[in-house]
């Protein structure tokens, strides 16, 4: 048997060394990105049409906040509508909240081609929306609901009680009670959801490329094909002979992902700070 | 009064008052309804991912022959030969590398989060774990075929599109989640049991390594789960770095398919029985991943994360 005095060291060299090795991948992925990304960041990559001569990422770019705002404006909704069910209106341990829950937990499990190849037989084919803008937002906003549900229901628990008693000693209905008190004071949870969304609806490629296709063009309707920057680095990358404008495209979304980082840490911070009467 | 006659336990509390005077309006009833509703999509949405990947995919499992589908060898769409064991191997051994990759670092990395750092230390680290998570499938694809790749090749010599690719970039991937897992669950280990060992004359290494991760084990394990559910999920990555060749695994430094990759690959083209039996492909992904969520919750629930 080893000594504990070996042991200690040993665990110690252990524990550093993986914890060395987590920074470092961080470091080398997103330093070796940026290192080789920046200097092929050039002002043709931000013109307003792709051309293969310019491969512009802008209208992918474009796409992206189109399809964001999209995806949020199905999923918000129905997300935080949920979540008010769950934790206002339902009783507790009714058989439908456990089944809300289970399912819930199901889809926020489901890998994102399951999601594509389901957006694909469903939206694309029996809904006849085809590969569309619209057929990939309703498919990612299925996708984000269970995250939005999760963060909503945290943050309105963490509402005390003493706020919906004083609004009903008020005299407010429990609707009232709901718009006016609960979810302004849970706005910010709220809204760090909302925000781990866009980094989900961002980075997503396999969900999309079945359902929303890969057309370089800002869309005229809700009904034309597009490609956001996600699939734009996919499509780059895999045809091989712009790896330049590769690895531009994956600066641009690394700053996209640190900035929602940077935005959620900032709301995070408001909610710390935020007293609730009592402390 | 006797004491029979009055109950106090059958007076309304306050807060049912509250609730049967505001069911008497027809705006709290719908807005109820609404809620409800809402809630239920979540409902709706599992059924009909079920259905329609079911739906499109058991018959044409059923026209391959489930056992010949599920076991063949051999996929040459082409000839009309769908058999997915080389995928669902591939699915196997690739997660199975991403896992002694990413497993060790990802528990060590908790461990000392939980404690070794300073809190100080802790924030920062927490936001290089959820830069880590925040970062797009397809730029580790894209690192892994730029960086890992070349790195495979020169290495050993091979083409360095290979299961090792595959699992160093799901390695990669799945530490976030491991650790953002792992973490907490080691936080919610009573501080007692720490102090327990030290009076008992173990080191702070000792402690933490014999007596709160062991008690920490429900946790640790359902964050190793759901990495093996994010690895075998995932497409895009491993598609650019794995080679993709629809042939039984050969070893870890060739290419290998996925269950993931193979739907992407060729959903684009595929017709007929050939698409059914992608979709089926997707069947089976799907079953793995729903036995993976169902061990993950009754490890969350006994972890009481």
């Amino acid at each position: 048997m080893i000594s504990q005095k070996k042991e200690a060291v040993l665990i110690k060299i252990l524990v550093y060394s993986g914890t060395v090795l987590t920074l470092a991948i961080l470091v080398s992925v997103v330093g070796y990105i940026l290192f080789k990304g920046i200097p092929n960041i050039s002002p043709k990559l931000f013109e307003w049409k792709y051309t293969t001569e310019n491969v512009s990422l802008f209208p992918a770019l474009i796409n992206t906040l189109l399809m964001t705002f999209l995806a949020l404006l199905f999923a918000a909704p129905l997300g935080i509508f949920a979540a008010v069910y769950l934790t206002e209106y339902a009783r507790k341990n009714n058989r439908l909240v456990k089944l809300v829950r289970i399912t819930a937990e199901t889809l926020s499990g489901i890998p994102s081609i399951i999601y594509g190849l389901f957006g694909l037989l469903f939206f694309v084919t029996a809904l006849k929306l085809r590969m569309s803008l619209l057929s990939g937002a309703l498919t990612l906003s299925i996708m984000i609901l269970p995250l939005i549900m999760r963060t909503t229901e945290e943050a309105l628990i963490a509402v005390p009680v003493e706020f919906r008693e004083g609004s009903y000693g008020l005299g407010a209905g429990r609707l009232r009670t709901v718009f006016k008190v609960v979810i302004p004071s849970a706005t910010p949870g709220i809204l760090s959801g909302i925000i781990l969304s866009i980094g989900r609806i961002v980075g997503e490629t396999a969900a999309l490329i079945y359902t929303a296709g890969t057309v370089a063009e800002i869309p005229g309707s809700l009904f034309d094909s597009v490609r956001t920057l996600s699939v734009h680095m996919y499509a780059l990358s895999s045809e091989g002979f712009y790896i330049n404008e590769a690895y531009a495209t994956a600066v641009v979304l690394l700053v996209i992902v640190a900035g929602i980082n940077i935005l959620s840490a900032y709301v995070a911070k408001r909610i710390g700070r935020r007293t609730y009467g009592k402390n | 009064m006797s004491k029979k006659g009055y109950t106090p336990t059958s007076a309304p509390s306050p807060r049912r008052i509250v609730k049967r005077m505001n069911m008497k309006n027809s705006k709290e009833i719908a807005a109820n309804i609404i809620f409800m509703l809402a809630a239920c999509i979540s409902i709706l949405a599992v059924a009909l991912i079920c259905i329609f990947l079911f739906a499109n995919g058991i018959p044409g499992m059923a026209k391959i022959g489930v056992f010949k589908f599920l076991t063949g060898r051999v996929w040459k769409p082409g000839s009309n030969i769908y058999g997915i064991l080389p995928m669902i191997l591939g699915s196997i051994y690739v997660t199975a590398g991403a896992l002694i990759i990413g497993v060790p670092a990802g528990i060590a990395t908790a461990v000392f989060m939980s404690k070794f750092a300073s809190k100080r230390t802790v924030k920062i680290m927490n936001q290089a774990v959820s830069l880590l998570a925040g970062i797009p499938s397809v730029v580790y694809g894209f690192f892994g075929l730029v960086v890992v790749v070349p790195l495979v090749r020169d290495l050993f010599g091979v083409s360095g599109t290979s299961m090792l690719s595959a699992s160093i970039v799901l390695g990669i991937m799945i530490l976030p989640t491991i650790i953002s897992i792992s973490e907490p669950a080691l936080n919610a280990v009573p501080n007692a049991y720490y102090e327990g060992a030290l009076a008992l004359g173990a080191t702070h290494e000792r402690a933490v390594f014999r007596v709160v991760l062991p008690a920490a084990k429900s946790g640790v394990t359902a964050s190793v789960v759901l990495g093996v559910g994010r690895a075998i999920g995932e497409a895009m990555a491993v598609m650019m770095v794995a080679g993709n060749q629809p042939r039984m695994p050969k070893g870890i430094l060739q290419g290998v398919r996925t269950l993931t990759s193979n739907i992407v690959m060729e959903m684009g083209y595929a017709a007929d029985l050939h698409r059914e039996a992608l979709i089926a492909t997707a069947v089976v992904l799907f079953v793995f991943i729903l036995a993976i969520n169902i061990l993950f919750s009754l490890l969350k629930r006994r972890a009481k994360l």
